[in-house]
């Protein structure tokens, strides 16, 4: 990482990482470094670095984070969440940064294709008359469902 | 027992196996699973891109559970973290429940916080018991060893899973491997993650994650790999060539369903557990459980 410009920081950040959902705990955070020690990601891939996001939200250095694309390679196994003494719910802050870099525009492309499935067909997979056959033919019944509910929910 | 039956968006449509022996051993068993027409994604996929339209979907099939009057059952692990997390959290936030039964009125539902949300396997454990499914084994596995895997949102976050089990040490998986005669591994690698949530960000990750426990269950030789969510089964069976290529070398690790599993211990063949569609299995053990006749 680069020497960080004290101008550029923006207090406020954290704040607002604050107010999303799941980033409610975020200046909780004492730095004990739990959820480094034990992040399954870290290890594969040390440029994910749990105790690392969390300094650069309290700092304020909104877009440098927000623009990362390790962001979006956390699992969510809730291993740092489980382990952390302050109970700063970090994988929820995950999910928080996620929603945040969506809105800003700077998710990789191709994260945001749920919505596009959900909004239509209230499905990840669609399940039409094929999907339908294959059912019945091991006897299971068949697939419904109620797409206009999905789409009226969704709707922007 | 009652339940609402929650499929979910990738069971129905690419799990079928694991969907037609849960509902064999639900019925053998004496639970009966109740198809809910309205049921639809439970929203976790939109989590990463919107929170608050998540929880609107999860409510949304929360509170056609709660018109039903049934708790709902859950066979995928994120679904059914899905469903309690918002459960828990609109349980606990009468703002944001407003928040969200405003935008239920639209399809004309309204969120309560009245019901319950278990997954499969959790119903087996605490709602059945051991003792009254041991009573109908009547084909015990012995001589046979599995490896279960438990996965992350089956018990995590603890605060919304409503503690099944402690999360660094569960037992439940394992204690139901054994109730069919089978024996239960514990290994170094139980409680890993399989990686399947960052499958479409960076496969490259996800295969690593997954070639940690494929690795050492292949070299401890077990007769199977115990799922219980079709997200891991992606990683542990729908990966497993891949992972072979990444780890150079050979892999042989059977990944079967926990349902499949119990559902030979109460006497159904391998065809009506829907074996077939089982991707890497072990068939010396399954062609013990053809029909003789």
């Amino acid at each position: 990482m680069e020497r960080i410009d004290l101008k550029k920081l923006d207090p406020e950040f954290k704040h607002r990482v604050a107010g999303e959902l799941g980033g409610e705990h975020i200046k909780k955070c004492f730095a004990c470094g739990i959820c480094s020690a034990r992040c399954p990601i870290e290890k594969i891939e040390p440029e994910y670095n749990p105790r690392k996001i969390i300094r650069m939200i309290l700092l304020g250095l909104e877009d440098e984070l927000l623009k990362e694309e390790f962001l979006w390679h956390c699992s969510t196994c809730y291993t740092c969440q489980e382990s952390c003494p302050q109970r700063v719910n970090f994988t929820e802050v995950i999910f928080a940064l996620r929603n945040l870099a969506v809105r800003k525009g700077l998710a990789p492309a191709g994260m945001a294709a749920a919505q596009n499935l959900l909004s239509q067909q209230g499905r990840m997979y669609e399940v039409g008359d094929f999907e339908n056959e294959k059912r019945q033919e091991m006897g299971l019944p068949k697939i419904k469902g109620n797409p206009e509910d999905y789409q009226k929910l969704l709707k922007k | 027992m009652n339940y609402a039956f929650f499929l979910g968006c990738t069971v129905p449509v690419r799990n079928l196996n694991y969907e037609l022996s849960a509902r064999l051993v639900a019925e053998t068993l004496g639970l009966e699973l109740v198809d809910l027409e309205d049921f639809q994604c439970c929203g976790f996929p939109l989590k990463s891109v919107h929170f608050f339209d998540s929880l609107v979907i999860a409510a949304r099939n929360l509170a056609l559970a709660e018109k039903a009057g049934l708790p709902v059952c859950t066979l995928c692990s994120a679904c059914g973290g899905s469903l309690s997390e918002a459960n828990h959290l609109l349980r606990h936030n009468a703002e944001l429940r407003s928040q969200i039964n405003e935008r239920l009125k639209e399809v004309g539902l309204e969120y309560t916080g009245t019901g319950e949300v278990k997954h499969f396997i959790r119903i087996l454990y605490e709602d059945l018991g051991l003792d009254r499914i041991k009573e109908k084994i009547t084909r015990p596995l012995s001589g046979f060893t599995f490896a279960p895997h438990y996965g992350c949102h089956f018990i995590k976050p603890a605060e919304a899973a409503g503690g099944i089990d402690p999360v660094e040490d569960p037992k439940s998986l394992s204690e139901l491997i054994e109730v069919t005669g089978a024996k239960a591994l514990k290994y170094n690698t139980m409680l890993n993650c399989c990686g399947g949530s960052v499958l479409g960000a960076k496969e490259d990750l996800a295969n690593t994650l997954a070639g940690q426990k494929l690795g050492e269950v292949n070299q401890l030789g077990a007769n199977g790999l115990i799922m219980i969510c079709p997200f891991c089964n992606v990683m542990y069976e729908g990966q497993q060539k891949k992972v072979e290529k990444k780890l150079e070398q050979k892999l042989k690790v059977p990944v079967l369903y926990y349902p499949q599993l119990l559902g030979l211990a109460l006497g159904a063949g391998p065809e009506q557990l829907g074996f077939k569609l089982n991707r890497v299995k072990d068939k010396d053990f399954l062609k013990q459980f053809e029909k003789e006749d």
